[in-house]
C-alpha cells in the first residue's frame, strides 16, 4: 500500500527467476501536493486517484468469498433503497489468508510470519536459522520491504530460495501479496516457510497472512515497555523472541519487566531470549518449531 | 494507523454488494467502527473524500456508528466498560480482562440508488 493514497503496489521480484511483475500499476495526478499543507485552510485540495488495476490486479483475478448476506432490498423506497451487508472490512484480506493457509497446510508448510520494528536483528536470526536447521528442514524465505532486495540476496547467500517482494510505500504484507509469492516460490513438500514481514510494529498486526504463528522479535537495545506502547503486535503473537541477547551486560535492559510487560498484553505469548549472533537460546526456538510444526502436521 | 488501504478496501466492498443488487451509485456507508479497533475515525473521514472519487460511492455519506467497548474481567466475574484497547478492568484495576465488543470494522448497510 502506499502511504500518500493507500494504493496497493507491490513489486513481486525473484531474482532466480528473472521474473519481475507489476502487480497493480499505479499514479498519482495531483499528489505531491497534500503533504505540504497547513491545517488552517478547507480542504478544498485535489485528490486525483486514478488506478490503472495492470496485471495481477484485485480486480478480474481476485477471489471472490463474498458468501456474505444477499443484497435485501426495502420494498417501497424506489429512488434509495437500504442494503444490510454485515461484512468485516478485512473480510477479504482474511479470505486470501485463509486460501494461502489451507494450501501451506496441504503441502505440509509449516509457515511463520516475523514482525518487528526495523533493527531488530529479523534478518541475521533468519540466516542463523537457516543454517543451524539446513541438516534437518529445507527452508524458504519471503522477504518484505518498502524498497530494496538486499535482505533476500541476504538469505540467498545461506543457498536457501529467497523471494523479495516491494511493498512500494506500503507499510505490510498482505495476504494476497503473499500468495502470490507462494506461487512463483512454489515451496517443496514440507519446507518450512519463514515470511519476514515489513519491519513495523503497528500495521502488520492487522493483516493475517495464512501463517500457522506471529513471531514478534523484540531486540534488548529497545525500550522493554515497548509490548506496552505498541500492544496490537503482541497480542497477535503466539511467541516473542528477545533478540541481541548477548549485548545484555552492556546494557540496563531488564529482561523480566519486558517479558512481564509482554505477558499483560498477552498471557499466552511464550517468550525465549535468544541471540542471532552468539547463537543463545538458538535451539530453543529450533525445539518450539519442530513441535509447532509437528502438531500441525498431526492436525492435518 | 493505514486508514488508506482500510478505507480502500471497504469502497471495494461497497461497489461489489452495490453491483450485487444492481444499483447505480452509494448514496450512504453505515459502517460500524468498535472504540477498540484498529481504526481511528477522524483518519477515516479524512480518507473517505480522496478515495471515493471516480468509484460508485463518490459524493456519498459515510455514517460512522460508534460501537463501545467492553470486556469480560475474569476477576470480578462480569462484563466491565473498556476504552483502551488491552486496558484494565476500571472496577479491580487488573488486567485479566477479555475483549468481549468493540473489535469492529464492519460495513453494515448501503443506501443506494
Amino acid at each position: 500500500m502506499c502511504t500518500v493514497c493507500g494504493c496497493g503496489t507491490s513489486v513481486v521480484e525473484d531474482k532466480d527467476k528473472a521474473q519481475k511483475r507489476n502487480a497493480q500499476a499505479h499514479d498519482h495526478a495531483g499528489y505531491g501536493r497534500h503533504h505540504h499543507h497547513l491545517h488552517d485552510h478547507g480542504h478544498d485540495h485535489d485528490h486525483d486517484h486514478r488506478h490503472d488495476h495492470g496485471g495481477a490486479s484485485h480486480g478480474d483475478d481476485s477471489i471472490d468469498y463474498g458468501a456474505g448476506l444477499a443484497g435485501v432490498h426495502a420494498p417501497g423506497l424506489s429512488q434509495e433503497r437500504i442494503v444490510k451487508i454485515e461484512r468485516d472490512i478485512l473480510s477479504k484480506n482474511d479470505a486470501y489468508a485463509r486460501e494461502n493457509r489451507h494450501r501451506l497446510a496441504a503441502n505440509g508448510n509449516f509457515a511463520l510470519n516475523f514482525v518487528s520494528s526495523p533493527g531488530s536483528g529479523k534478518t541475521s536470526l533468519l540466516v542463523r536459522a537457516i543454517e543451524d536447521l539446513r541438516a534437518r528442514r529445507k527452508v524458504v524465505v519471503i522477504e518484505g520491504d518498502q524498497q530494496t532486495s538486499n535482505d533476500a540476496e541476504r538469505i540467498r547467500a545461506t543457498g536457501a530460495r529467497a523471494l523479495q517482494i516491494n511493498t512500494g510505500k506500503g507499510c505490510h504484507l498482505d495476504a494476497h501479496m503473499v500468495g502470490h509469492a507462494i506461487d512463483t516460490l512454489a515451496p517443496e513438500r514440507n519446507a518450512l516457510l519463514f515470511i519476514e514481514n515489513v519491519g513495523n510494529l503497528v500495521c502488520p498486526s492487522a493483516f493475517d497472512l495464512g501463517e500457522a504463528h506471529k513471531v514478534v522479535v523484540l531486540s534488548v537495545t529497545e525500550g522493554e515497555d515497548k509490548p506496552l506502547k505498541y500492544p496490537d503486535m503482541f497480542a497477535a503473537a503466539d511467541l516473542m523472541l528477545l533478540n541481541k541477547a548477548d549485548l545484555l551486560p552492556h546494557l540496563d535492559f531488564d529482561v523480566g519487566a519486558c517479558i512481564a510487560a509482554a505477558l499483560t498484553i498477552n498471557p499466552d505469548l511464550q517468550t525465549l531470549v535468544v541471540s542471532a549472533r552468539s547463537g543463545e537460546g538458538m535451539q530453543a526456538f529450533y525445539a518450539w518449531i519442530e513441535a509447532r510444526a509437528a502438531r500441525m502436521a498431526v492436525a492435518e | 494507523m493505514h486508514e488508506m488501504s482500510l478505507m480502500e478496501a471497504l469502497v471495494d466492498l461497497a461497489e461489489e454488494e452495490a453491483r450485487k443488487a444492481d444499483a447505480r451509485r452509494v448514496a450512504v456507508l453505515r459502517v460500524a467502527v468498535g472504540a477498540l479497533s484498529h481504526v481511528d475515525p477522524h483518519a477515516l473521514r479524512f480518507c473517505f473524500e480522496a478515495v471515493v472519487r471516480g468509484s460508485m460511492c463518490e459524493g456519498a455519506t459515510l455514517d460512522l456508528a460508534d460501537i463501545p467497548g467492553a470486556g469480560w474481567c475474569l476477576d470480578c466475574g462480569k462484563e466491565v466498560a473498556l476504552t483502551e484497547r488491552f486496558g484494565a478492568c476500571p472496577e479491580c484495576g487488573r488486567h485479566r480482562v477479555q475483549m468481549t465488543r468493540g473489535d469492529d470494522f464492519r460495513l453494515i448497510e448501503l443506501e443506494v440508488a
